[in-house]
Order: structure tokens, then sequence, then C-alpha cells
């Protein structure tokens, strides 16, 4: 996976949806999901895929995500997520 | 003893004690005991009778806390259903259990909104966060939309008469059957204070006791902490996922949680964060453990992650609640049995021929004799006769679990396979939990199942699933060398698998069905 390092929120978005398309939708039974809808409620991210999409974004996005940031606010909806990465590239400086 | 009463006890005898934290919110006995009578009165009052089915389809929280006992105190039967579940499974629920009312939010009941037509014996909906503006909801003919605050705030918060005795049924709990079909177990209101009664008595709960609960309500092992919680008067704090470790830890500290029920993906989840130890976790008490054993380099590190708690093993089934737990001073010397029966329930084995077994180390199935045995399937009478089957004194059912175990000379349980998952390859018979206990045994393994795979020559050969720990280099060949060095021949895997994860049900058990 190549590290970006120009990311808008549009960018992230469109990374994250590829990944959650590809990795999670497929066992969720879901066909498709909103930009706010919870992973949580919605069961597209599993027991194990809370660590999946951690490594996922750590990799993609070359941040580095503490263990007190792993929770809902920052992580459980398309929405969050992409601001929880804007907002740690842009402390980051990238 | 009914199970409302749970509620009805604990608001006369500590009224403001604090009986649910959730969501930041935390309400006294007495609070949740005016807001289910509320919510009895509104369902009495829109036609609710005795035994009827009220299916609660909610995240865990406030409302479903609320509903439960105010279900109960209708003389109503309750569900809970995982609200993660697709819509046309909780169509054939509701269909299965002919619900009469279902109590849920706006966004669920729109998810639904295309099946509740094809669902006949449904009158009423009851929904939390009801938006008056949705024109959908308003066109529809059937359930008539009733809206969760307006009710309650319509209803008075006297207690309703006694409308049932201890025989009836006090719940349903879906659990998904060897067919597919999800099968409701029948749960009376003896049944479930047995049980309750049980676990809270080896459990030593006291008042003081803060539980904390990640675990789904859909699911026995989550619900009876609240319902165990209500009992003795303590607190219980629901988060509605354990997906989110931090949360989970936050907790723990902040609401200084006394009891910790968890299931083996939990540890493993808590086990992949860095420096736990640096966490005050001094007013864990205990932490107890069912649904899948837990592999014994777990227990080692639960132990020093949370030094003063206990850790309790367990053993049961939805057909019966639970069936046995293992006294925490035993851990050490047999951290994989899950020890003898829980008070006022008794177990043994059988053979084949059906005679019991007395002899340490033979394999048979566990039967479980008790009041805590359900009274077995809804509408499922021949798989009710399957497993439910005759006792010694007349009229009695003893619940034949469909596992095998065996003891040891001192008469501790030894789970060794479900009855079904046994591997039969080359004439052996093999344990596939035998050799995962060994898998589990390497460093680098962070989970393992093994089922039997067809084969021409051997009739099935051992397969192994295997999760590695992140940047682990270990290789097939290191697995299966491993194993040979602690396993018989005949046991070890011929194929290994390495997977990034392993399908997992709703409850974060391991879903060997859908592994090939």
């Amino acid at each position: 996976m190549g590290k970006r390092n120009k990311n808008s929120e549009s960018d992230i978005k469109k990374v994250l949806i590829d990944f959650i398309n590809e990795s999670f939708l497929p066992s969720s039974g879901l066909d498709s999901f909103e930009d706010s809808d919870s992973f949580m409620d919605k069961g597209i991210v599993d027991s194990t895929g809370v660590l999946e999409l951690l490594e996922f974004i750590e990799d993609s996005f070359d941040i580095k995500v503490e263990d007190e940031e792993v929770i809902p606010d920052n992580l459980d909806s398309l929405n969050k997520l992409t601001s929880f990465i804007k907002g740690k590239c842009i402390n980051a400086g990238k | 003893m009914l199970v409302n009463e749970f509620l009805e006890d604990s608001a006369d005898a500590f009224p403001n004690k604090t009986a649910l934290v959730c969501s930041g919110k935390k309400l006294s006995f007495l609070e949740i005991e005016h807001l289910a009578n509320r919510l009895s009165n509104a369902l009495i009052d829109l036609g609710v009778i005795k035994q009827d089915r009220i299916v609660i389809l909610l995240e865990a929280s406030v409302e479903t806390v609320v509903s439960i006992f105010g279900i109960l105190k209708t003389g109503g039967i309750f569900l809970v259903i995982n609200p993660q579940v697709k819509a046309n499974k909780i169509k054939y629920i509701l269909n299965d259990c002919q619900a009469k009312a279902l109590i849920t939010d706006a966004n669920h009941f729109k998810d639904l909104s295309a099946v509740t037509s094809e669902c006949p014996t449904l009158e009423t909906a009851i929904i939390v966060g009801y938006d008056q503006t949705e024109e959908k909801m308003h066109k529809m003919e059937m359930p008539i939309i009733h809206s969760y605050s307006e009710i309650l705030d319509k209803y008075s918060i006297d207690r309703p008469q006694k409308r049932c005795i201890d025989i009836d049924l006090a719940c349903l709990i879906y659990t998904s059957g060897s067919s597919g079909i999800p099968k409701g177990v029948m749960c009376t209101h003896q049944n479930v204070v047995s049980a309750a009664s049980s676990i809270i008595e080896y459990l030593e709960n006291t008042p003081e006791d803060i539980i904390l609960d990640v675990l789904p309500l859909s699911f026995d092992y989550g619900l009876y902490q609240v319902l165990m919680s209500f009992k003795f008067g303590g607190t219980v704090v629901l988060e509605k996922s354990f997906l989110y470790p931090y949360t989970i830890i936050d907790l723990l500290i902040k609401e200084k949680v006394t009891g910790f029920p968890i299931v083996p993906t939990i540890v493993a989840i808590l086990l992949s964060l860095k420096d736990l130890e640096r966490f005050d976790f001094s007013s864990l008490r205990y932490i107890t453990n069912t649904a899948q054993a837990l592999p014994p380099r777990y227990i080692t590190k639960l132990q020093q992650i949370f030094p003063g708690a206990k850790v309790y093993s367990m053993y049961g089934l939805t057909e019966c609640k639970r069936a046995t737990y293992l006294p925490p001073e035993e851990l050490d010397k047999r951290p994989t049995s899950v020890g003898k029966a829980m008070p006022n329930t008794e177990v043994y084995l059988i053979d084949k021929n059906g005679k019991e077994i007395t002899k340490a180390g033979e394999v048979g199935e566990l039967l479980v004799r008790g009041a805590n045995v359900m009274k077995g399937y809804w509408n499922l009478p021949e798989e009710t006769e399957r497993a439910y089957k005759p006792g010694p004194i007349p009229g009695e059912k003893v619940l034949y679990t469909g596992d095998l175990f065996k003891m040891d000379e001192e008469g501790f349980l030894y789970f060794i396979s479900r009855m079904d998952d046994m591997i039969k390859t080359g004439g052996e018979k093999v344990s596939p939990k035998e050799i995962e206990n060994v898998l589990y045994q390497i460093d680098d393994v962070n989970e393992a199942a093994v089922i039997g795979v067809n084969d021409d020559i051997l009739g099935q050969a051992v397969k192994a699933f295997v999760v590695l720990k992140k940047k682990s280099e270990l290789t097939q060949e290191d697995i299966i060398k491993y194993s040979s060095r602690h396993l018989e021949n005949y046991m070890v895997p011929r194929y290994i698998e390495i997977r990034d994860k392993l399908p997992k049900s709703s409850h974060g058990k391991i879903a060997k069905k859908e592994l090939k």
C-alpha cells in the first residue's frame, strides 16, 4: 500500500470506501452503507474488524493511532473516521 | 418468585441506589421501576395479555432494560434480538414466535419497514426516537405505531398487578440451531430465577458489586448480567459492544467495576493493547468466561493484567443457561477444566448405551438436571424431544447437551467436543479441542480452529485454521512440526491454513460452520 501525503477529505473517503467494500461489506450481508452509518450498529465491523481497520489506516495514511484514540467517536462511521484521519494528518503536517 | 420481582424487590429495598449506568446516564432502581411500570401499563392498555410475545430490537440501552421488565410486568414473554440481525431473519423470528408487539428505534424500524407487512400477528410497534415527520411510518396500516416517550409520559408509575405464576414463560432466547434455523429456547420464570440464584451464589455477588456488561443482551450470558445484578441489588454498567478496547478499560476504571464477564475474543482484543499493566484495575474482584474455553496462555496473561481478580471458567448452553463452573482456586491446578455442577444443579456423563460413566477419563455426553433446565424449543416438539428426554423421576426432563466431556479422578469435567464436531480420521476419533489447545500453546498463534474435512482415504482429515500475531513469520511447516511433537500422529493437522481472521458469531464465538 503506497503512502499518501496529500490527503484531501474526498481522497481519504475514497480509500476508506474501497477498503470497507472489499474487507467488511461482503461478510456483513449489506449491499451498501451510508457515510453516517455506525459500523457497529450496522454490523459492518465485527470483533476483529476494529484492529484490522486500525492497521489499514496506520499503513495507508502513515499515521499512528494511540490506544486512547481507539473509541467509537473517532472510528465508528465513514464520516467520523474521515475527519479523525484528516485531523491526524494535519497535526502530523501531512 | 417472578423475574420482574428482581427489579421490584430491589426498588423496594434500595430505591435510590444506582441500578444501571449506560451511555453516561445513571438510573436508580426506583427510576427504572417507574419507567417499567409506565411501559407495562401502556402495553396492557394497548391490549397485551398474559404470555403475549413482545420483541425488543434495540442496542444495549436504558430502553432495553426498561422494556425487559416492563414486558415481564404485563405477564408477557420478552425476546431480545440483536439489532445487527438482518431484516429477513427478524421477520422469521417475529412470525415464529407470533409476536404481538415490537419495541425498537426509528432507524431499525425503517430497515424493517419492507417486512413488517408480512408479519400478520404484529399489531403494535413502539418506537424509541419516533420521528413524527417520517412520512413512511404514517402510511403504514399495520402495525400501529406509538412513540416510546409519549406513551411513557402518558401512563402511570403504579406497579401493575401480578399477572402470571412462576411456571409461565418469561422469555424466549433464540439460538442458531445446527440446521441453521433459529430456535427459541423457552425459559420460565422459575428457570430464570433458579439459574440466576445459582450463579449469584457461586460468584458470591453482593449489592456492592458493579458489573460491566459488554455482551449483547440477545445472548443469555449478556442478558443474565442485567437480570442477576437487579436480583442482588448491584449496579450494571452497559456498553453496547466490546469492539473498542479503550472504552472498556476506561469504564472498568471509572466505574470501579468489580465483575467482568468476558468471552475469549474480548481477551484477544485486550491483549493486543500495549502496557496494560499501567492501569489500576484493583477494584476488579472477578472475571467470568464462558461460550468457548480460554486458552491457558490467556489465563496466565489475564492473571498478570488483573492480579486481584479471580477467574471463573464456566460451561453452559442456552438450553439450561449454565451447568458447571470451576472454583477459581482450582484454576492453576486444572486450567482446562470447566469444573463441576453449579449449586442446585446435577450433571453426569453417559456412554453410548445410556449408562452413567463413573470412571475417570472415559468420554461421554453430558446431561443436566435441575430447575434451570429450560422447557424446550418454541413450536419445535421434535427438536425438543431430542434434547429434553425423560429423567430419573417420572415426568422429569433431563437436558442432553450434545457435548462430550470426560472427568478426572476428582470428578472435575473437561470439554472434549460437540458430538457433531468430533472428527473421525482413519478410524480414530479426534477432539478438535485437544488439537486447538496444542496450537494455542504456540506463542505466535492468536486464534485457532480445527475441523474435519472430507478425505478419500481417511474419511476425514484434520484441518487447522490459525490467525497469527501481526508480523509473525511462523510457517505452516513450523506449526506442523510443533503439533507433531505434542500430538499423536493421527491428530497432527493434515492441512494448515493461515488466515487474517476467522469468521465469528455476533457473540464473538468462532463460527466453525463457515470454515471449510
